[in-house]
């Protein structure tokens, strides 16, 4: 069995800012990433990005993974990164087992671990949501944004959230027809930014709107779109149909960390995080001392909050490790501070909540 | 309405242009910023100092029209493509309009196209001047486009005009 | 289905592979999954559900959902969104929960 001191299981934002900011204070890390190829959804990300600086604001997200992953090289010595690794299990002992390539199967102690899996998209109950042609609105930014490859040629996007207004840009961006943006909120939920962006190219952003049902045999032919009340019912005879090939579910994302669950980290339910999050100190350590958690594990939210939170965690991991640098409680304070700027808005309320919520 | 459509009102939208006076001196910078988030780009891109965000990076920037010399280096650099260049000096009858457009084909300078309003519905006609798409801008172009005066307020986007 | 340009990304295709669905011959690209070369070349239905035989396509594009498991030279299970094509692959449409060998 493998011994590391330092595993990360994850190599998106927050998985790579983590192995970034314990290397560089000397531990040695072991990142895991199930995927063929390292950071997380940054690679389908061709929109710049918020934030301010210290979270590469003004970059595209395509361009951040290659950014952070030239940083990971810096490293070369102290990080390893192994691909087509999928944790599978995390049992007490803190040994992970892990599935290789599909077909291998071992097992890694480690010291300290970081556990940054992020989130997996949700869907949405309607009639015929089954049918090929309905995807998840992440599912068809990796499909075109990725591959090259069209998901259709007339796009319904439910969900008016970041990603739902982002996707529905890109879709234009690549040449293909939105017919409309709908969310049963009777507001956008995204940053209106990227809403007036959609706007002022003529997609109507319909709030107040569900899906009613999908229509089609072998794939989606059409949808049913209708308004809803305040309670979110189906307001009888304002049914439209929409003729499309492809309909994106953008209904929010769920945070995916059964394997700190499987660990017997005290989790708990918190809606303002989207899902059961880990309890976890100010410095990302769950309710187990040398195990942390960053990014959209622990609660979903931007991914210019999960770098800034996988840069403290990788410093309060190394740190526990007995790695303390000089500048340590300076770099704590920095992070904590850029975490706080991020979340300090507006549009930070519910995470704030939902912080509160989760503290140990 | 703003919050239901993400169109903003003309009342939105006038908040953030400088009087015609400011406008008829020469390119200014309008910042269409109407909602707190993080982010603070157009602050640290502004050579001049002109945009200011403060500490909290969640404040809706301020645009000094006096130091915006509208030399629009924060036009490619905002996140949300909330910021346009306007000009006022070139001609009594028109406008100049310098905005960020991140599709393809690109306009060809001397090119008319089909001017649209803030919910992408065509309102006039509009004049491509220039195209700028360097390295610095990162792959988000901006286009200078000559529009009669009367759409000030209502000009934001154009669509080429089918072949 | 390709998109041939963008205004942020080039696409660098690697070499053309030759794979099979259902016995046909197909074309796809090197590093991309089986699932995305599927679709370029329009098939949208890449298994029928078990219990109503309903047709099934990708959802998730991270192995996340198994909604786009497949038959992949005789074995069943395959998540195609994340597995890559390689030269000769035989792909098949899975019916149910295919059967393991």
């Amino acid at each position: 069995m493998r011994e590391v001191e330092l595993l990360i299981i994850g190599s998106g934002p927050a998985g790579l800012c983590a192995a970034i900011s314990a290397a560089s204070s000397g531990a040695k890390v072991l990142i895991l990433e199930r995927s063929f190829r390292p950071g997380g959804q940054l690679v389908k990300q061709t929109h710049m990005f918020f934030g301010s600086e210290s979270q590469y604001a003004s970059h595209r997200g395509v361009d951040i993974a290659g950014i952070l992953l030239k940083k990971l090289e810096e490293y070369g010595d102290r990080i390893e990164l192994m691909l087509n690794c999928t944790a599978v299990g995390f049992y007490e002992d803190n040994v992970v087992t892990v599935l290789k390539d599909e077909t291998k199967y071992f097992k890694i102690k480690a010291k300290s671990i970081i556990c940054a899996t992020g989130a997996y998209e949700k869907s949405l109950a309607f009639p015929n949501n089954d049918l090929p042609g309905i995807y998840g609105a992440g599912a068809v930014q990796t499909l075109m944004n990725v591959y090259g490859v069209r998901p259709g040629d007339r796009v319904l996007m439910v969900g008016a959230g970041n990603i739902g207004v982002i996707v529905s840009y890109q879709l234009l961006q690549a040449g293909i027809e939105v017919v409309a943006v709908l969310d049963a909120a009777p507001r956008i939920g995204a940053y209106l930014v990227h809403a007036s962006k959609l706007a002022r190219m003529g997609v109507p952003i319909l709030s107040s709107h569900s899906v009613k049902e999908a229509i089609g045999t072998d794939c989606l032919e059409a949808a049913v779109v209708c308004e809803v009340d305040e309670k979110f019912r189906p307001i009888p005879g304002t049914e439209t149909r929409y003729d499309v090939d492809v309909m994106c579910i953008s209904v929010g994302l769920s945070p995916l960390n059964e394997l700190l669950a499987m660990r017997g980290v005290e989790m708990k339910y918190v809606g303002q995080l989207s899902g059961q999050v880990p309890l976890r100190t100010e410095n990302c350590e769950t309710s187990i001392p040398g195990i942390f958690v960053a990014g959209d594990a622990s609660g979903i939210e931007e991914a210019s909050s999960a770098m800034a939170e996988g840069y403290l965690a990788g410093l309060c991991a190394a740190a526990k490790l007995g790695y303390v640098p000089a500048d340590f409680e300076e770099r704590r304070q920095e992070y904590r501070k850029q975490l706080e700027g991020l979340r300090s808005g507006p549009v930070g309320d519910r995470i704030r909540a939902g912080m509160k919520l989760s503290q140990l | 309405m703003f919050e239901k459509t993400g169109i903003a009102t003309r009342e939105m939208v006038m908040s953030k242009f400088p009087p015609v006076e400011r406008i008829n001196k020469g390119p200014v910078a309008v910042v269409e910023c109407y909602q707190k988030i993080p982010c603070n780009p157009c602050q640290t891109a502004c050579p001049v100092g002109a945009i200011c965000i403060g500490d909290d990076i969640n404040n809706i920037p301020r645009r000094d029209e006096e130091k915006c010399g509208g030399c629009g280096v924060c036009v490619a650099k905002c996140p949300g493509l909330a910021i346009m260049i306007v000009d006022g000096s070139k001609s009594a009858d028109t406008v100049q309009f310098r905005i960020p457009y991140e599709f393809l084909p690109l306009p060809e300078a001397g090119e008319t196209v089909v001017g649209l309003d803030r919910a992408g519905q065509p309102v006039c006609k509009a004049r491509v001047l220039k195209v700028m798409n360097p390295p610095s801008f990162d792959r988000t172009p901006v286009v200078t486009l000559e529009v009669d005066r009367k759409y000030l307020y209502e000009f934001r986007n154009f669509r080429r005009e089918a072949e | 289905m390709r998109i041939e340009q963008h205004p942020i990304l080039t696409f660098d295709r690697g070499k053309e592979l030759h794979f099979t669905f259902n016995g046909q011959p197909m074309t796809g690209y090197e590093g991309e999954t089986i699932a995305a070369a599927l679709h370029a070349a329009g098939v949208k239905e890449l298994a029928k559900s078990a219990e109503k035989h309903r047709p099934r396509g990708f959802y998730c594009a991270i192995g996340n959902c198994a909604s786009c498991q497949m038959v992949v030279d005789g074995e069943p299970n395959v998540r195609t969104c994340i597995t890559l094509l390689r030269e000769g692959m035989q792909v098949e449409t899975q019916e149910g929960k295919g059967k393991i060998k």
